[in-house]
């Protein structure tokens, strides 16, 4: 077997920090054992150097392994960068979360770097096996953090509830890979495209497209196969809460990106008006919902359903065209939405952690006159709620903008209605952003509200740090957003080049 | 001179006052005067270059774009910083930098609660890069950017130094504050046209590749092609101008759209309402001149009657809803609806000379109804209410303050030798002879109707000054005294009355600059 080491450096490093996080867990004594947070930071940083080789250093721009399974490109890389910064910002939030609870400090981050790892794999697969074994790797980890607060009953039903429609969901993934394997013979994407061109006729075909679609769609939250989210997100600690948002739902995106353009791209009849449907559903009821909640870890939770209705706006723009410049336009689109969405919503859940600490609540009601007492959490907050919203000169903006830019291009009936409805719901999510930004900024403090020693509790170092670099990176691209615009052409371009 | 022609100066217009804003956090927050004192200094520097910009502008050459520049922006989807003024774009960009310096200084000792002078202060600066850079781009996604940002600055401004008392909303039945209502409303209304607004700015940039070999959003292209009437006239670009209708008629207000206009004006602080009237009502309004007329001249004209329809009713309805307002500020907000009507009436005639009446009432109703909503705002200031049943006698109590709330009256009804006058009369006299292809006698018609808003605007303004300035003091005010117009409010107003009678009487300080431009403007579209 042929590997190429220089490729696989991130994966091997994160590995790495895994089994050195597993020893200092079992060497240090217990008032020391923060350190593994520390260990965990450093092995992402790390993780982060040979990326950049990869992508600058020269070589080939494509290496692939293991007989085509598992490639290094242009698409892999961006992701793999944004999974590594996003993981380092969870890890920044949860330095002083788990800290707090006192126990298993060790575990956790173990089991939060093994989620990241999986992710890092999912990027790079290119066969039905590689893909799955990532997205477990992914997902695992994920029901044991849900339930981290063991004493709570509420942080069990997050945990139980996330683990019983994982596991479905996985049936359903299986049962539509094991369909696609005995039809195409083939397990890479590659072979699955060839094979599945003269099957296009084929119901069995079809179906196991739309299991796929389906197993994915509960990974990614999508309505209707949403239902775990909601009540997983609020019972779960909030990083976890952070990362399931973020990090495992890219990972969905990111599988749902390569089995729809690199696997299915001869039967976009059928995934494109699925993906129509739920882009839709998933926009507009979650939207409808969010607007009723008034704790902001649940309105964040169905903002996110809603969001990634947008993520998916763009493949039903690439299913009523056979363009390949539209159909990398609508990925790269995808692409750009995913990474800006991912530093929003980090922000938004590390402004809530911060939030929480002051007021000692994640409440509406409870964050009134929040710009009274702690004026930068406030300012933060509405910027990262604002991004979310989509408000220039706010990253956001450039995100709905391209998504719109994808779903226009193809002039087409069926794309046009699906932007309306996009363009109103956006205009919908504004009203519950708002009202989490007029809390902190328009209501009077309330006079049974938090105490001056709870609203004068420092923040962690790591916690701000967080806030910051999500602050640095929607400010920045939001007013140049080319740099990114133009990486992700490339990386849009690389999977999408099969077509 | 190259600083200009350079496009540095411009820049500077747009970008100063944001640079402002930032530079006051670096300002402790308790130093109350050094923030007054930097925003000041910014803002007169943004003026300064603006009246620069006046003096250097070539009228020769009025319908070309000068002090531009444009640069690769986001060259992935062909987005560039375009920016230029024209005869069009260059009264309003003064109208803007100039009443942003005006708004600072009459802050100087007017807070509303909860005070926070820095926070205002730089939301106000943060808004003149929205408005400066709107009259200045060149380019749609940074209009779009542009357009969009003064919404973040309004919204607060609104929402936290807005009108504190209690609302009850009639359908949910709930009681929330004014200010918090009427910001929402305000935030919800634009975005809800603006979202339509860029749909229609990306089919341009789609279709434009079709005839240009790459698809643009550069405005001075766009508009090269729909002189060639490149876009047609079917079902695609009435889409594409309904949807930009959308987003501009909702911040104009037109009448049906203009439900969110008196809530916004009446809640908002003073300064906040005087920006909200004389500047950003103007952003709409000068989009359809620099967007949707010259790009697709076709659907301006089918669409042109229901434009002067929808104007003629905003003019006769906020008319008729003034006579019943009993709120001061709620009257003037109203009042807005019936003026942007005769700008829009202006606008539907497609005619050079309804052109030229949209572009100097907008200039004119930005000047008069911002320096209404000062003086609302001082006398809610001395007298603590806006009731006009309890006030009475302004004349006798504040004999300045009721001088110039007459001057002013008298200026908002178009009393001929006063700024005001011209936009109505010319958009009326536009209204008469529409451009060809258009019905005259429907646009007859609309004159008419637009003449008696004339006479019912007449009606409302001599009946507020009646009964806000003549007779004797109520009996609640006796015995008090009111100080009389201060001496930052003179300096605040005195440029603006100056400028009610200059282009009173000498309208071409307006139309010297527009008159080329739109006589190109209507020659490119509409040929002839």
């Amino acid at each position: 077997m042929n590997l190429d080491y220089h490729a696989l450096a991130p994966e091997m490093v994160v590995a790495a920090t895994i089994l050195a996080v597993l020893t200092l867990d079992v060497a240090l004594p217990r008032r020391l054992k923060y350190w593994t947070a520390f260990a965990g930071v450093i092995g992402l940083t790390l993780a982060a150097l040979p990326l950049v080789t990869l992508a600058f250093g020269g070589g080939p721009g494509v290496r692939s392994m293991l007989g085509g399974g598992y490639v290094v490109d242009d698409f892999a890389l961006v992701l793999k960068a944004v999974f590594i910064v996003g993981g380092y910002l969870v890890l920044l939030m949860s330095v002083s979360y788990i800290e707090s609870d006192r126990y298993y400090q060790g575990e956790y981050y173990l089991l939060l770097l093994t989620s990241i790892l999986g992710s890092l794999i999912m990027a790079s697969s290119r066969d039905l096996i590689t893909i799955f074994v990532g997205l477990e790797l992914v997902t695992g980890p994920l029901f044991l953090l849900a339930g981290w607060r063991k004493g709570d009953r509420r942080s069990n039903e997050a945990s139980l509830k996330f683990f019983i429609l994982g596991v479905l969901s996985t049936a359903v993934l299986l049962y539509g890979m094991s369909f696609l394997y005995g039809l195409t013979g083939s397990v890479d994407f590659e072979g699955i495209r060839t094979a599945g061109a003269d099957l296009l006729e084929s119901g069995a075909f079809r179906l196991a497209v739309l299991f796929t679609i389906i197993g994915f769609g509960f990974k990614i939250s999508a309505v209707p196969f949403h239902f775990w989210a909601p009540d997983t997100y609020e019972g779960a600690p909030t990083p976890v809460t952070a990362y399931l948002s973020v990090g495992s739902k890219a990972a969905g995106f990111v599988g749902l990106l390569l089995i729809c353009y690199q696997a299915f791209p001869s039967v976009t009849e059928i995934w494109g008006p699925a993906l129509w449907i739920l882009a839709a559903l998933s926009m507009t009821l979650g939207n409808l919902t969010a607007l009723r909640q008034d704790n902001i870890v649940r309105l964040l939770a169905y903002s996110s359903i809603a969001q990634g209705g947008f993520i998916l706006v763009p493949f039903a723009a690439a299913a009523v065209t056979n363009d390949p410049r539209v159909i990398q336009e609508a990925a790269s689109a995808t692409i750009v939405y995913l990474i800006i969405y991912a530093f929003m919503n980090l922000g938004a859940f590390a402004v809530v952690m911060a939030g929480a600490r002051r007021t000692g609540t994640a409440t509406i009601a409870g964050w009134a006159g929040m710009a009274k007492h702690s004026p930068r959490i406030a300012v933060l907050g509405a910027i990262f709620f604002f991004a979310l919203a989509g408000i220039p000169p706010l990253a956001g903006w450039y995100a709905k903008f391209a998504m719109f830019l994808a779903i226009l291009r193809p002039v087409h009936p069926w794309a046009v209605a699906l932007a309306v409805i996009a363009a109103v719901n956006a205009v919908i999510a504004l009203v519950y952003y708002a009202k989490v930004v007029k809390a902190m900024w328009m209501d009077p403090q309330p006079e049974e509200g938090p105490s001056p020693e709870l609203t004068s509790r420092p923040l962690s170092g790591s916690l701000s740090l967080a806030m910051g670099i999500s602050a640095l990176f929607v400010a920045a691209a939001g007013i140049l957003p080319f740099q990114l615009a133009g990486v992700f052409a490339q990386a849009a371009k690389v999977i999408t080049s099969g077509l | 001179m190259e600083f200009f022609d350079s496009g540095w100066g411009l820049t500077l217009i747009v970008f100063l006052p944001a640079a402002g804003a930032l530079a006051l956090f670096a300002i402790p927050k308790s130093q109350e005067g050094a923030h007054k004192w930097t925003a000041l200094a910014v803002s007169g520097a943004t003026a300064v270059l603006a009246v620069i910009a006046v003096a250097l502008f070539d009228y020769g050459a009025a319908e070309r774009f000068q002090f531009g520049v444009s640069l690769d922006w986001i060259p992935a989807i062909g987005a560039g910083y375009h920016i230029g003024v024209d005869g069009i774009s260059l009264p309003l960009l003064t109208l803007s930098a100039a009443v942003t310096v005006l708004c600072v200084i009459y802050c100087w000792d007017h807070w509303e609660e909860p005070r926070n002078v820095r926070g205002f202060l730089a939301l106000m600066l943060l808004l003149a890069t929205g408005m400066n850079g709107t009259f200045v781009a060149l380019d749609l996604v940074l209009f779009f950017i542009f357009f969009e940002l003064v919404l973040l600055p309004m919204y607060f401004m609104i929402g936290i130094w807005g009108d504190d008392a209690d609302r009850r909303l009639p359908v949910l039945g709930i009681t929330v504050k004014t200010r918090i209502y009427a910001s929402l409303k305000f935030f919800v209304f634009t975005l809800f046209g603006s979202a339509f607004m860029l749909l229609g700015f990306l089919a341009l940039y789609f279709r434009s590749g079709d005839f240009l070999g790459s698809n643009t959003f550069d405005i001075p292209a766009l508009i090269a092609l729909g002189s060639e009437n490149a876009f047609g006239s079917g079902t695609f670009a009435w889409l594409v101008f309904g949807a930009m209708f959308l987003g501009f008629a909702v911040k104009v207000p037109m009448w049906p759209f203009h439900t969110w206009l008196p809530d916004a004006h009446t809640a908002a602080p003073t300064v906040g309402s005087v920006l909200l009237a004389a500047i950003l009502l103007k952003l709409g309004s000068y989009a359809f001149l620099r967007i949707s007329i010259p790009v697709l001249p076709d659907m301006a004209r089918e669409w042109a009657p229901a434009i002067g329809l929808l104007a003629v009713i905003g003019i006769i309805y906020g008319s008729l809803a003034c006579l019943a307002q009993t709120d001061v500020k709620r009257l003037i907000a109203f009042s807005s609806v019936g003026h942007m009507g005769f700008v829009m009436l202006g606008i539907a005639t497609m005619t050079d000379v309804g052109f030229n009446a949209a572009i100097i009432g907008m200039v004119a109703h930005g000047i008069i109804t911002g320096l209404l909503f000062f003086l609302a705002g001082s006398m809610h200031h001395r007298y603590h209410t806006r009731e006009i049943a309890r006030l009475g006698g302004n004349q006798k109590l504040m004999p300045w303050m009721g001088g110039i709330l007459a001057f002013t009256a008298m200026a908002s009804l178009g009393l001929p030798g006063l700024a005001g006058f011209w936009g109505e009369f010319m958009s009326l006299v536009g209204a008469y002879r529409p451009a060809a292809g258009l019905s005259p006698g429907q646009f007859q018609t609309f004159m008419v109707i637009g003449a008696i808003g004339t006479v019912l605007t007449a009606g409302y303004m001599l009946w507020m000054l009646q009964r806000v300035n003549l007779g004797e003091p109520k009996p609640e005010w006796s015995g008090r005294t009111f100080s009389d117009v201060g001496r930052y409010e003179w300096l605040a107003w005195t440029p603006l009355i100056i400028a009610t009678v200059a282009i009173g009487v000498y309208p071409r300080f307006v139309l010297g600059a527009t008159n080329d431009a739109v006589v190109n403007l209507v020659r490119n579209a509409f040929g002839g």
